[in-house]
């Protein structure tokens, strides 16, 4: 439905996206992760049609977002990053334009079947002005599916939201996006975690990983890290730990957890919990840690960041 | 075209609620107010005239209309471009000048809605008078401010696609305007042995006091109208689609 082509743009000298590839299916929620300024909105921005590109190509459901920018933007609906709303317009008048723009020929229906689905349908008279920041979340939803697109854009749909309405919108997102194909951007690598069906992790305009929430974890967990506590003082029981054979990186957390992990292939956590009760302590917890998104995250881009620190003293 | 009426019946109601929109027809409205009650006891101290001169009323909606039409157009595209609306209209199965069209359409049947009410001093003029005034006249006075206000609506919505500050595109529009008003036409003065006609031709004043104010309705003063219209729909389309690329 997406399909991504040696995608590059740049403003001025700086190159925001950088000759990028990739493919989104019907019926896939695909992630969007960078930190600030990756080209994550740039990239948003030309599948839409808002900016051109300055060389590649995009496809949406096989139209050129150039070339044929109408019928694919026809088939587009866009939340921006800032959600583009009529303040001093009503919430019915403001939907009913959006519908009118999509020349839906039931555009009355269209609307209330909309706000009934963003749980909007009690406000349909009020004035935008007078939602709240949630709401207006919302609001830019519903204006990106009023003509059930094929394909939804969203860029960090769940930014400034409260967490009871985050769980509302991923849940609508996860919904709407069983038949559709749903691009969306995020720098929340749990919520990428909990909805996507497949996260590309972008930075600096190139996409850095690309696979499924759960191939990203255990291909870069590599060793296995572990988190051990027990009651009372536990810093003389870590340097016991610390002593044993392919036992590394031995931390203690400010909680008094003992974080450590093995070499590779090893799994030494029978040794340490016999090692632990032998030394008189009273084991609460022995679990493996799975490495985080965040983390996987920031071992990605900080990679990235050495690799080029290196080049630059080169 | 369903498109542009689609943006034209938006941005149109969107003047209903807006209060520079009121105040602009409301303080239009006064000072045509104070036009025709000058009008009327000039009349009644001079026995000799069959009816009140509508054209002083007429003349009036033009050059408010040249003070008041930049607060009106100032906001139509800089604003969305602040509001980061525009990210919606961009990406919104529309052409660039479909919008642009659409948005100085529904100025346009604003002011006509404004100019419809000002038709009523002369009206009043017309009633009151034995004979009546010159219907004639006031047709080709009142065709006359509606191409005015066609352009000058124009020339400011395609200022205003030129900046992303209403302000700016407020002040920039006032400029041009008081340019082809008065000063457009000057060196014609300036002229004795001719030449100066090409400026008497782009002054937008002598377009409308020369021709339509007299009741002579020329195809060239039509022309010019509707070049400027053409024009400032031109730069506000052009300007939309360097946006785009910039």
């Amino acid at each position: 439905m997406i399909r991504v082509t040696d995608l590059s743009k740049n403003y001025g000298v700086r190159l925001a996206v950088d000759t990028l590839n990739f493919e989104a299916r019907q019926g896939e929620i695909l992630g969007f992760l960078g930190p600030n300024g990756a080209g994550k909105t740039t990239t948003m921005r030309i599948l839409t049609g808002y900016l051109p590109p300055t060389s590649g190509t995009a496809t949406i459901a096989g139209f050129d977002v150039v070339s044929e920018s109408l019928e694919a933007r026809k088939r587009v609906g866009y939340l921006p990053e800032t959600v583009p709303l009529y303040t001093d317009m009503t919430v019915h008048n403001y939907l009913k334009f959006m519908a009118d723009l999509r020349h839906l020929p039931n555009a009355d229906d269209a609307v209330d079947e909309t706000l009934e689905m963003v749980g909007l349908l009690d406000r349909e008279n009020g004035y935008i002005s007078n939602l709240s920041k949630g709401m207006r979340q919302r609001m830019g939803l519903a204006q990106a599916l009023i003509h059930k697109p094929e394909v939804l854009i969203l860029d960090e749909p769940t930014i400034g939201l409260d967490p009871a309405q985050i769980i509302e919108v991923r849940n609508l997102i996860r919904e709407v996006g069983k038949e559709r194909t749903v691009l969306l951007s995020t720098h929340i690598l749990s919520e990428a975690q909990q909805i996507c069906d497949r996260i590309l992790i972008i930075n600096k305009g190139k996409i850095v990983v690309e696979d499924t929430p759960q191939n990203l974890q255990s291909k870069l967990a590599g060793a296995q890290r572990v988190q051990l506590r027990v009651r009372g003082e536990a810093d003389e029981l870590a340097d016991k730990i610390a002593a044993v054979k392919d036992v590394q990186e031995v931390k203690v957390q400010n909680d008094g957890a003992i974080e450590f992990q093995f070499a590779a292939g090893k799994d030494l956590r029978p040794d340490i919990a016999r090692l632990t009760i032998e030394s008189n302590y009273d084991l609460l917890e022995l679990r493996p840690i799975n490495l985080s998104l965040e983390e996987i995250f920031l071992q990605l881009t900080r990679e990235d960041v050495s690799a080029e620190q290196e080049e630059e003293a080169e | 075209m369903r498109n542009i009426w689609i943006v034209a019946k938006k941005e149109f109601s969107q003047y209903f609620i807006s209060p520079i929109a009121y105040s602009v027809a409301f303080l239009l409205l006064v000072i045509v107010g104070i036009l025709f009650t000058l009008t009327l006891w000039n009349f009644s101290n001079q026995p000799g005239l069959g009816a009140p001169d509508s054209r002083n009323i007429t003349y009036g909606v033009a050059f408010l209309l040249m003070l008041f039409t930049p607060a009106l157009t100032m906001r139509l595209i800089a604003d969305e471009v602040r509001m980061g609306t525009m990210e919606l209209l961009l990406t919104a199965p529309l052409r660039d000048y479909e919008m642009v069209v659409g948005k100085w359409l529904g100025a346009f049947l604003f002011i006509l809605v404004v100019i419809a009410i000002t038709l009523v001093f002369p009206l009043i003029f017309n009633a009151m008078t034995k004979n009546g005034i010159d219907q004639l006249l006031l047709i080709s006075n009142y065709l006359g401010v509606i191409l005015v206000a066609a352009a000058l609506l124009a020339l400011g919505v395609g200022i205003s696609a030129i900046f992303s500050n209403q302000i700016a595109a407020f002040f920039t529009t006032m400029t041009l305007f008081i340019v082809l008003w008065w000063l457009v036409g000057a060196p014609a003065n300036l002229l004795p042995q001719g030449g100066g006609e090409i400026f008497t031709y782009l002054s937008l004043s002598s377009q409308f006091s020369n021709n339509f104010i007299q009741g002579s309705v020329s195809p060239s003063s039509i022309v010019y109208f509707l070049s400027l219209t053409g024009l400032g729909l031109f730069i506000g389309s052009t300007a939309v689609e360097i946006r785009r690329w910039r």
